[in-house]
């Protein structure tokens, strides 16, 4: 197995979001704040490497005909177990994801990585897998996270610096917030700036494509 | 509770807290299914039927869980209790409109993955619904989903001929789309129910 390109593959060629465009509900929504984004990040990163060793632990045993349930059930087993110790240990995060947190168990990346590289392949190949996913899922959350927040409100890092709590934190003040784009913290602005980032992945690939085949 | 209280909800979950514009959920049926009008409508008339049907089993199955004193297995039972409900709408479509399910084709047990659906489910349990409300709130929203995929797909297809920068071509603009969409739907927010 070749771990640097599994790796590359997860953050670029690969990137569960920009290219394999799974997981998009979760990366529009809670990209409003660096705190959230890190934090949802960093739990589908450690949900995702754990249901990918399991399930490829298991691929022999489970049947072929109910291998979507097998994998839902022990997805949503993981998911418990974060969400509970995410409420016991950061209750603020718990409370600023909300529902998303258990609606970790159908983002598509993981049933999506289950189902196309976990029982296909090793204990350990999956394992990698789900680390380098997880790791590019987080990288597109922070990066949306930052563009919003800078751009929305002035602000960078809110909830985690600048003072004061964990998750109450104001974040760090670049500019006054009378003068960012409110509408990027909105909704709307989710699905504007998702969109704007997936088309400059599609044109930096095609760049390279071009290259390649000018060689 | 009222007529009014339930046409509040009904509301709030069709325009002004419609489930893909305002709360991000059920997007990738949303982006998946939307190329054509009359699949785009089969989904969303899927969908909702799922969701008013899953909004009333998980509300007694979450009565259960509670007096059982196992609130930390709501997750796993209602995504449980879900893909049950999708096998079974399945092999009823399967058996009484083979037209719609050959049309939805792979689509149909991919609701199972439906955020909106399990998100409904949570919701009505989060707000403290009781049996209607959850059960206007799961159809209601499952129409929000279902006018928001149709006009969705009705601007998509004309999307096709649509002259605009390469980098944007196939999901980018979409998503560029339904965000303006989504702008339009802001509007609703000024809406005020008694």
């Amino acid at each position: 197995m070749n771990f640097g390109k599994q790796f590359k593959d997860g953050l670029i060629t690969q990137n569960p979001v920009l290219v394999q465009l799974l997981g998009m509900c979760s990366t529009m929504a809670i990209t409003t704040s660096f705190f959230n984004g890190l934090g949802m990040g960093v739990s589908v990163l450690i949900i995702l490497t754990l249901s990918n060793i399991f399930i490829a632990l298991l691929r022999k045993i489970i049947p072929n005909e109910v291998r979507i349930a097998c994998y839902i059930v022990v997805i949503a087993g993981f998911v418990t177990c974060v969400d509970l110790l995410l409420k016991a240990f950061v209750p603020a995060l718990s409370n600023s994801l909300g529902v998303f947190i258990p609606l970790i168990v159908v983002n598509c990346i993981i049933l999506g990585r289950a189902e196309a590289f976990a029982n296909k392949n090793t204990v350990a190949a999956s394992a990698v897998d789900g680390i380098c996913q997880g790791i590019g899922y987080t990288i597109v959350l922070i990066i949306m996270c930052v563009f919003r927040e800078l751009f929305g409100s002035g602000k960078f890092g809110g909830g985690l610096l600048g003072g004061g709590g964990l998750g109450a934190a104001p974040g760090i003040v670049i500019f006054p917030e009378e003068f960012g784009m409110k509408l990027l913290t909105l909704p709307v602005g989710g699905f504007l700036t998702l969109g704007a980032l997936i088309a400059v992945m599609q044109w930096a690939l095609a760049k390279s494509e071009k290259k390649k085949e000018a060689k | 509770m009222s007529v009014t209280s339930l046409l509040a909800i009904s509301l709030g979950a069709i325009l002004t807290n419609n489930f893909i514009f305002a709360q991000f959920l059920g997007c990738c049926p949303f982006l998946g299914v939307s190329k054509k009008i009359d699949t785009a409508v089969g989904m969303g008339a899927a969908v909702t039927f799922v969701m008013g049907l899953a909004s009333a089993v998980c509300y007694g199955v979450n009565i259960i869980l509670v007096k059982l004193d196992l609130g930390y297995m709501q997750t796993v039972a209602f995504i449980l209790v879900i893909a049950g409900l999708v096998q079974f709408v399945e092999m009823f479509l399967k058996k009484n409109i083979p037209t719609l399910y050959t049309a939805l084709g792979v689509y149909l047990p991919l609701i199972t993955t439906n955020c909106a659906v399990l998100g409904v489910a949570l919701l009505n349990v989060q707000n403290n619904y009781n049996f209607i409300e959850s059960v206007v709130y799961g159809i209601t929203g499952g129409l929000g989903f279902l006018l928001a995929i149709f006009l969705f797909a009705a601007v998509r297809e004309q999307l096709e001929f649509a002259d605009n920068p390469k980098a944007f071509d196939g999901f980018p603009i979409a998503l560029v789309t339904a965000g303006l969409m989504a702008l339009a739907f802001m509007g609703f927010s000024g809406l005020k129910v008694w």
